[in-house]
């Protein structure tokens, strides 16, 4: 482990402030929905208000009169506009049941919010006034909102598939036959835990936007979007519509936040591009709130039944999972390859044998199609196990800090070859322990716990943990391969020195906030030896950069990022071919520093990177073959995952008589490796800690019993505000990744990983002398009252 | 009905919907796009903007009710080519990522400092409450408050 502050002083690893933020303050950047389109038609979407009925006619001839209308379409009007499908490209078993889903409904409506008609109009009031007077009538049928109830196919919601069933996916490692049963019957403690992963909404704070422009003459077609995918979009849209992949250009302008909602392709993406070629006008759609809530993926949805087995130390012998996972209506572009993403971290930062038995079975339901958010699969599963150690150290009446510490993957055991296979490149789970331990004052809060919770206690103090490995970098691409994921996991990356050596980078990465700009030219300026504002970064659009798998799963840094420092290294070598020529040099006699070549031991003898791009701009004077310019192109298939880890810590007091939960400190512990900018990381960690604290205390996207989504608006949706939340507390080690020549694991997740599981660990921990020994997510007032009540009901 | 609006020292004469709300006057007659919109029910705060020198939700006022009105936007905060103070503190603790929230967010904490000037830490998180980020989890929108506060 190094510490940051023993690097040389250098541009990587500096604080550097965003290039981003000048036009995002002063309300220069434009997002899609600011874009200026002259002629453009507005897009309305009319939305199912059942869950689940047979539309049995759809009558559009009073929006048809409303002034400004131009047109009306029912599903069964642009049926024959798609070449295909609603993508989904994660197909995870060769047997698995994917409905058929296009952008509009045709024969039944599968959710509230499922779109069955559309209307285009000159303006956007006149298009959701006509939309409003669209007449469907619907023939109600039974909703299937439980998941336990989904899998019993008391109602089937596809009939031709004939079960609500998608697929089950088994992962089961044994080092002999019968090893995990085994285990169990010889363990010394056992614990059988049930957790529900609520579904939350992920409300980024840009609601989607679209604007498709065609060119009816040209032949091409621009798709802007409020997208992280615009790479993925463009290959998916012109799949879907039939249209050429080169005469379709997708720019993701500034884009609000995403945290997985817009790593999607979206029915509405497609009927504006569709819409756009059939009228030959640019058409455009801009989601409101309450749309946002129905219309866009929401997060989570799982029950998992976890169960550990554990030796009289405490050591894990295995592990057993069942998982049963909401994909909702229908399946959207990576729905059921969510809960894999889980499906190999549910022994968390520990070391265990080779006893590990997962299964995962996924239902539909009628409701909003889930699919990735903020950590995909990886909250959840270090949630069930970091909620189940708790429940371990409970049983065995010992510190859950000390049974961690006794499993814990050592430091000396890395490279580790987890029993999965995975190979986990790095890790010091002590360490991190160790210090989030110190900042938080772990064992203070234990004795001040000792005095305060006694019998009787209004106010209560907990403690909780959650250590966490975030497998992320996704991915290299044969491991998705095996994972029948429809495509690769590499990035693209160019590096073009121009003649008067300012640097443009194109980057296949499509940031929405994360501060790529930045930091991608804080990696090319520690490279190239040149400062970072010499540097522009290209992205976000595929007539600018053609190629890239966009940004999602942490991977953007330990991929995209790579890319770029292997891309500046073949600029190194040719630019190194060119100053051995001018120098009349041998090439190995020259190093590179600061900018400069210089001929080993004759600091006379040098040229700066500046000389040589001219002389690669006018060609008169290059070494005989060499093609003029000085640029290069990479794209990395990652060779592993990276794997951040961490330990967060959070201090709670409940109030036991309302069952308020008063978060008093939040430690975060963080090792993401090398940081190339500090500033970035810590955002990025408050940002994923919040979210995930969210979860525990505050967000369900509530259903009724009919399928109606109680919580459609941020009105009855509880997005903390700052008042709900507290300052948070940052620690961070730094332990690079082997796997990559900057060193670097991501960030972007973490956050959101460690933080659920730490604030429910705390709040049971404040409640356990009470009996209570779990907590429903959110762990409202309401929610925390009820369990105390339960438990003494029970003591009683 | 027809309206006189001062938005950023600028006076415009308009003829707009009874219905509209002043955030779409904003965008769409006046094009100024840096007023974001993020919900339909008064809860996000992106739209925030000064309504004779007061922040106010963009989206809860009607275009008719700024008639006689002095309206500031994001863009009008900016002087002489230099950012507001408020926007140099975001920008020096990154009290922003995705940017959207941002512009209401510093029009709501200006006014904020405007009412307080020297707020405490939980002052400015109860002062901000209107206002919801996805992003940064208000750790650094807070420290940016209070730098400026501060005069950092």
């Amino acid at each position: 482990m190094t510490d940051l502050q023993e690097r040389p002083a250098g541009v990587l690893g500096s604080r550097l402030l965003r290039r981003e933020d000048p036009a995002l303050l002063t309300g220069e950047a434009k997002y899609t929905n600011d874009l200026n389109v002259p002629g453009a038609l507005h897009l309305a979407v009319v939305r199912s208000p059942c869950a689940h009925a047979r539309i049995t006619s759809v009558d559009l001839s009073a929006a048809l009169a409303v002034p400004g209308v131009v047109a009306a379409y029912s599903g069964a009007d642009l049926a024959d506009m798609w070449a295909g499908p609603m993508p989904c490209a994660w197909p995870v078993t060769d047997d698995m049941k994917n409905p058929p889903h296009h952008p509009l409904a045709t024969g039944t409506a599968c959710y509230v919010g499922d779109g069955v008609a559309c209307v285009l109009a000159t303006d956007a009031v006149a298009a959701r006034d006509a939309a409003e007077l669209v007449d469907v009538q619907y023939e109600p049928l039974e909703a299937v909102v439980d998941l336990e109830d989904a899998l019993s196919d008391r109602v089937v919601i596809h009939p031709d598939l004939g079960t609500n069933k998608s697929y089950q996916w088994d992962l089961k490692i044994e080092g002999e036959p019968g090893q995990v049963d085994a285990a169990f019957a010889a363990a010394a403690y056992t614990v059988k835990e049930r957790y529900v992963q609520q579904r939350v909404i992920p409300v980024a704070m840009e609601p989607r936007a679209v604007c498709a422009v065609p060119q009816p003459f040209g032949g091409d077609m621009t798709l802007y979007s409020a997208t992280q995918v615009p790479h993925i979009l463009k290959v998916m849209t012109a799949l879907t519509l039939g249209i050429p992949e080169h005469q379709l250009r997708v720019v993701a302008p500034s884009v609000g936040g995403g945290f997985g909602s817009k790593l999607n392709v979206y029915a509405e993406e497609l009927l504006c591009v569709a819409l756009a070629r059939k009228h030959g006008v640019p058409v455009r759609w801009n989601e409101t709130r309450s749309e946002n809530h129905l219309a866009t993926i929401q997060g989570r949805g799982q029950i998992q039944h976890i169960e550990l087995a554990a030796d009289a130390d405490g050591k894990l012998t295995a592990v057993r999972v069942r998982l049963l996972a909401d994909m909702g209506a229908y399946l959207q572009l990576v729905t059921p390859g969510i809960p894999l993403l889980g499906a190999f971290l549910y022994a968390g930062v520990y070391d265990l044998p080779l006893a590990y038995d997962f299964s995962c079975t996924s239902v539909f339901t009628t409701l909003t199609p889930t699919d990735a958010y903020r950590g995909a699969g990886r909250p959840e599963a270090t949630y069930a196990i970091e909620r189940a150690m708790d429940a371990l150290a409970d049983t065995m009446g010992i510190d859950p800090m000390e049974l961690r510490r006794r499993n814990f993957i050592r430091k000396e055991q890395f490279p580790y070859t987890a029993m999965t296979g995975l190979v986990y490149d790095s890790g010091d789970h002590d360490a991190a322990a160790t210090k989030a331990a110190e900042l938080a004052d772990y064992d203070g809060v234990r004795a001040r716990q000792a005095t305060q919770n006694v019998p009787g206690a209004k106010k209560v103090l907990g403690i909780g943990q959650a250590s966490y490995f975030e497998m992320c970098g996704l991915a290299p691409s044969r491991v998705l391969a095996s994972l029948n994921y429809s495509a690769g996991g590499w990035e693209a990356a160019t590096v073009r020195v121009l003649p008067t050596n300012k640097i443009q980078v194109v980057t296949g990465t499509a940031p929405h906030g994360q501060g790529h700009e930045t930091a991608w030219s804080m990696i090319v300026a520690e490279k190239m030896g040149v400062a970072p504002e010499d540097v522009d970064v290209l992205h976000s659009d595929t007539a600018i950069a053609p190629l890239g798998l966009d940004t999602y799963g942490s991977r953007s840094l330990p991929v995209g990022g790579v890319a770029i420092a292997m891309a500046c290294d073949k600029v190194i070598d040719k630019a190194k071919k060119i100053a051995a020529h001018q120098l009349e040099a041998d090439e190995a006699d020259l190093e590179f520093a600061g900018g400069t070549f210089i001929v080993k031991g004759t600091p006379d003898r040098a040229l700066p990177l500046a000389a040589i791009a001219f002389e690669a701009f006018t060609a008169h004077n290059l070494p005989d073959g060499m093609e003029p310019n000085l640029e290069a192109h990479t794209t990395y298939d990652p060779p592993n995952f990276s794997w951040p880890f961490g330990t967060h810590i959070c201090t709670v007091e409940v109030d036991t008589e309302t069952g308020q939960v008063d978060v008093l400190q939040y430690v975060a512990v963080d090792d993401c490796g090398v940081q190339v900018n500090p500033l970035i990381v810590e955002g990025q960690v408050h940002g994923g800690v919040i979210q995930g604290l969210a979860q525990a205390l505050f967000e369900e996207a509530v259903y009724d019993d009919d399928g109606n989504l109680k919580s459609g608006t941020l009105a009855e949706y509880l997005v903390p505000a700052a008042s709900d939340v507290p300052s948070l507390t940052l620690g961070h080690t730094v332990t690079p990744s082997p796997t990559n020549q900057l060193g670097v694991k991501g960030i972007g997740e973490a956050g959101t990983i460690g933080a659920a599981p730490a604030v429910i660990n705390a709040v049971v921990d404040a409640l356990s002398h009470l009996g209570v020994r779990d907590m429903p997510m959110p762990a409202s007032p309401q929610n925390v009252w009820n369990a105390i009540r339960n438990a003494q009901g029970a003591s009683k | 009905m027809k309206i006189r609006v001062t938005v950023n020292g600028t006076v415009h004469d308009s003829d707009v919907e009874p219905r509209t709300l002043l955030v779409h006057y904003i965008r769409e007659a006046l094009g100024l796009t840096g007023t974001n919109i993020g919900c339909d029910t008064s809860s996000c705060g992106a739209c925030s903007v000064h309504v004779n020198g007061e922040a106010v939700k963009s989206c809860t006022v009607l275009a008719v009710q700024a008639d006689g009105c002095e309206v500031t936007t994001i863009e009008g905060l900016a002087q002489g080519g230099e950012m507001h103070p408020m926007q140099k503190a975001f920008m020096e603790n990154h009290g922003l990522q995705c940017g959207y929230c941002t512009p209401g967010m510093v029009m709501a904490a200006t006014s904020l400092l405007k009412e307080n000037p020297s707020p405490t830490e939980e002052e400015v998180r109860i002062g901000l409450e209107g206002n919801l980020c996805r992003c940064t989890g208000y750790h650094n929108i807070v420290k940016s408050v209070l730098a400026c506060a501060a005069g950092d």
